[in-house]
């Protein structure tokens, strides 16, 4: 079991101190095909649990990456930039999005565990 | 799988729509296109009565050759656009699936006395696609590797006669196969066995068109737009300009004559960001200039590219513009089409 938490708009986040990684699903990534390009937010800027965070375009469609919990952006996955492909190879790992330093750490209590996530993308619609 | 015009239609296989891209440009790629509609055109002089309805030079297509012309309507407008090909005693039409029940409605109402059509109900069409196509079929087909670029021929594979025509719609050499619906899936798996050849889908098809310039109905092309504003009037014939006698003439000759106030073009944004169809197109000072109708990621390209309409002031190769996209501007410039060269075959010589 990892230590990672979903949401039902299919982000991750891993917690390490009050620093949340965000990422979307390995779920995420399948349905979207191949990824082509990314937009990040500006580090610095503020964002709030459910709002628009960053954009994922597959060759496909353009799609909106929510964030998953409040808070400021403190880093974003430069590497995206050059190669957005690594959202498909390593959704979990190298191809993590930014990292938000916490305002609420409760917004973490609402989110599923890597089962419970499984099953809700597994379930129809 | 999706619908689309009543049909259930695979967006992808299971490689994805670049690797089937990539692999159509690198090899060849098989495309279910059935659900376009095939039509056959008969009568004392179909050429003459489809060109009632067409601006395309018909009654000059020699047997065995195609051309690509368009339904017009009374204002210039394109009501669909379609291959005809000369067989040599009938017309063989191939239709957008969207607008097929329309085109019929439409060749029934406007087709005069002593022209019959049929539906071909009974027929699949496949597009054999990439720069290995021409290998793979003569291996079924012997000669037909030496068809020339938008020409037509019957085959014979496994006891099945189909109707073969040197064409398609990823600017890459290749063939649409029309097939005896009974036969279908067994001329495609026969032409799948081959090492060379992958199936691919409507995703793939449509990032091949757009990287080929080539017009999508409903997107680029539509009642609104004329053929001279969306720069297919190398399709209508000296004869046909001069002479007139389709729908929507007076305007399409004039614009002929006297330009248009908006075109068709190729757009490279600058970045990476795509700019996909809606995308609004201004001018270094905020004023909309144009939008965009079909954008998106082209694998080969190795960038995004996008086509759309923009005032003609604006419709000049490298002119700077920019794209709205998420309510941001940015840098593109109007940019030459095809995106990736064509690679037709023009005949042995």
């Amino acid at each position: 079991m990892s230590d990672l938490k979903f949401s039902k708009e299919h982000e991750w986040v891993r917690l390490e101190g009050d620093i949340a990684t965000v990422g979307i699903s390995h779920f995420a990534q399948e349905q979207l095909g191949d990824v082509v390009f990314v937009e990040l937010p500006d580090v610095g800027k503020q964002v709030v649990k459910d709002g628009d965070a960053a954009v994922v375009e597959s060759v496909k469609a353009a799609s909106e990456v929510y964030a998953p919990v409040s808070g400021e952006i403190v880093e974003v996955n430069g590497e995206l930039e050059d190669d957005p492909e690594l959202v498909n190879k390593s959704p979990t790992g190298e191809g993590w999005f930014m990292k938000i330093r916490l305002s609420d750490a409760s917004e973490l209590d609402g989110m599923m565990d890597e089962a419970a996530y499984n099953d809700f993308a597994a379930s129809p619609g | 799988m999706v619908p689309f015009a009543g049909y259930e239609m695979p967006v992808q296989y299971s490689p994805g729509i670049l690797a089937e891209h990539n692999h159509t440009r690198a090899k060849a790629s098989i495309f279910d296109v059935s659900h376009m509609g095939q039509v056959a055109l008969r009568g004392d002089d179909p050429a003459a009565a489809l060109e009632t309805l067409v601006p395309g030079d018909i009654a000059g297509l020699a047997g065995g050759r195609m051309r690509y012309t368009m339904f017009t309507n009374e204002t210039g407008g394109i009501l669909d656009d379609l291959m005809v090909t000369n067989v040599g005693d009938y017309l063989f039409l191939v239709v957008n699936a969207a607008c097929k029940d329309d085109d019929i409605a439409h060749l029934r109402a406007g087709l005069p006395g002593g022209t019959e059509f049929d539906v071909l109900e009974n027929r699949s069409l496949i597009a054999l696609q990439g720069p290995a196509a021409a290998n793979v079929l003569a291996r079924h087909a012997p000669g037909a590797d030496i068809m020339p670029f938008m020409s037509a021929q019957p085959f014979e594979i496994d006891g099945s006669r189909l109707a073969v025509t040197r064409s398609g719609y990823t600017g890459e050499d290749g063939y649409e196969i029309s097939i005896p619906s009974a036969d279908a899936v067994r001329i495609t798996e026969i032409l799948l066995a081959d090492d060379d050849v992958e199936l691919a889908g409507l995703g793939a098809r449509d990032s091949l068109r757009l990287e080929a310039g080539l017009c999508l109905y409903g997107h680029d092309i539509d009642k609104t737009t004329t053929p001279v504003e969306a720069g297919l009037t190398w399709s209508i014939g000296k004869r046909r300009r001069a002479g007139g006698g389709f729908p929507g003439a007076e305007i399409i000759q004039r614009q002929i004559a006297d330009g248009t106030t908006r075109k068709r073009v190729g757009i490279l944004p600058d970045g990476k960001a795509p700019a996909r169809e809606g995308t609004q197109i201004t001018d270094a000072h905020g004023g909309v200039i144009g939008v965009v109708t079909s954008g998106g990621f082209g694998p080969t390209a190795g960038g995004p590219v996008a086509m759309g309409y923009v005032d003609s002031d604006y419709a000049t190769k490298e002119t700077p513009v920019n794209l709205v996209v998420r309510d941001k501007p940015r840098p593109g410039r109007i940019a030459a089409m095809p995106f990736v060269p064509n690679r037709y075959y023009r005949g042995q010589e």
